[in-house]
């Protein structure tokens, strides 16, 4: 587990998978606006659906960054691995904007469909509350003078929130909702038309890939910003 | 079809087109966020090491 | 045992712990989660003409009436099992038609109908072109009895005399 999680070797490995993700996520993204203004209308939606291709995918990685979120916090807390917090500490706000991207991008889906900016239904109300666990784990993480107690106490906020995830994923078969049951990720597979669903795919893999982009961007700007710290501890020692 | 139908999105153009404009804002604006994040850690180290390697010579 | 291995068995016992804990609540909470009653919950619960609620169903079809210069709508909302007549005066939203999922907000009145303030139009989960779906009715191979538009799904089967009737209603025009 830790050879694979060195810090060091992190950069270096990082440092060659870098450029390759910007390439790839830029190309993709590309693609996925043109095919989301290339595809057709949807039969009861309209030219509306096309705000779906945004918020499907923002909605997808809130929940999917918040399981990493989860993921490293618990590493962090058991094998107490610096890589595991910086992972953490950077996914929160990733997750945090994809999250707002979502609740702002279902708004304006939900006026002209339903015919309401908001309702509080389970599947809205858990978004809701997915985004305060966001915001609530970065301020805990700010909140200590001593950072291990903030970061521990973050993680554990991280820990606990995660049971929200599947609350979200399936609020919309548990409970009567304004929203639709699943159409992707369900028994009997797809219920969206190809020429639909593939914009629908590709914009998920490319903003997949531009959380990981980020992610890696912010990890390594983390790590370096924490060397220069213990360069300037070290500095300072010696000057004093 | 013509460019003014188009961009009227069948009528939902005041929901369809904020959609993508704030998601490219807030997507943009966090990429453009973490790269200068970067450049100025990695600048900053850099002076570092350029200093450090003068006081050792 | 190490100390990684006691954080871990923690973390684990903890996390099972919530889960557990999580799910009784919900499962406690369930009625109150519910945005919507479905008439037949309704039709058990007499919830009286002061308590604001929602109520979710198919707008039956052939039970739509217009009046007012089109700001008054009377309709049946059903589950399949149950009908309940529903008066709402207001904008109307774009996806709302016959045979349609709906959700409406407000109080029952004295005479046995729905008084809607608010008025919500649900989608089913099906997304295609409208040539598709053409060509999916043509064909015949449309099945409406997957169309869980049917609000309250959860509870009532979704009645195929009333959604089957469903793509006559939701043809391809555009709202």
């Amino acid at each position: 587990m830790h050879r694979f999680a060195n810090p060091a070797r992190f950069m270096r490995m990082s440092q060659i998978v870098l450029p390759w993700l910007t390439v790839v996520t830029t190309l993709l993204l590309v693609a996925g606006l043109v095919l989301s203004f290339v595809a057709p209308p949807d039969y009861q939606q309209g030219e509306s659906v096309r705000i779906m291709f945004v918020h499907v995918p923002a909605a997808w990685m809130a929940m999917c960054a918040y399981t990493s979120l989860a993921a490293a916090s618990a590493a962090a807390l058991i094998w107490r691995h610096p890589l595991a917090e910086i992972a953490a500490e950077e996914t929160a706000p990733l997750g945090a904007v994809f999250t707002g991207l979502c609740l702002v991008t279902g708004s304006l889906w939900g006026q002209p469909m339903w015919g309401t900016w908001w309702a509080w239904d389970a599947r809205m109300t858990s978004v809701l509350v997915l985004f305060f666990l966001y915001l609530g784990y970065m301020a805990l993480l700010n909140a200590f003078d001593d950072p291990t107690r903030g970061r521990r106490a973050a993680a554990i906020l991280a820990l606990v929130g995660f049971v929200n995830v599947p609350i979200i994923k399936f609020s919309v078969d548990w409970w009567n909702t304004l929203h639709q049951p699943a159409s992707v990720l369900r028994v009997g597979g797809p219920t969206i038309d190809p020429s639909i669903l593939l914009p629908l795919l590709i914009m998920a893999v490319a903003f997949t890939l531009l959380f990981a982009t980020l992610l890696v961007v912010r990890m390594r700007a983390a790590l370096i910003e924490r060397k220069i710290r213990v360069l300037d501890a070290a500095a300072g020692g010696a000057l004093g | 079809m013509s460019f003014s139908t188009w961009i009227q999105m069948g009528g939902y153009a005041m929901f369809v087109w904020p959609a993508y404009g704030i998601a490219a804002a807030a997507l943009g604006l966090l990429a453009l966020g973490s790269i200068r994040r970067y450049r100025l850690a990695q600048r900053r180290l850099a002076v570092m090491m350029a200093t450090r390697r003068g006081e050792d010579a | 045992m190490t100390r990684k291995r006691r954080r871990l068995i923690f973390v684990l016992a903890g996390m099972s712990c919530l889960g557990i804990a999580t799910f009784l609540v919900l499962n406690a909470f369930d009625d109150n989660l519910v945005f919507f009653y479905s008439p037949t919950d309704l039709v058990q619960k007499h919830p009286g003409t002061t308590k604001r609620l929602r109520i979710g169903g198919l707008v039956e079809n052939g039970s739509l009436v217009t009046s007012e210069g089109g700001k008054r709508f009377n309709f049946k909302v059903t589950d399949g099992k149950t009908d309940l007549s529903v008066s709402y005066l207001g904008v109307a939203p774009a996806l709302f038609r016959e045979g349609q999922g709906v959700v409406a907000e407000g109080k029952m009145a004295a005479d046995g109908r729905f008084e809607a303030a608010t008025l919500l139009a649900k989608h089913d989960e099906k997304y295609m072109p409208p040539e598709v779906a053409d060509a999916l009715k043509k064909s015949g191979e449309w099945r409406p009895d997957q169309q869980a538009a049917a609000p309250g799904a959860a509870d009532a089967p979704t009645s195929s005399k009333n959604a089957g009737d469903a793509p006559a209603n939701s043809a391809s025009a555009r709202p």
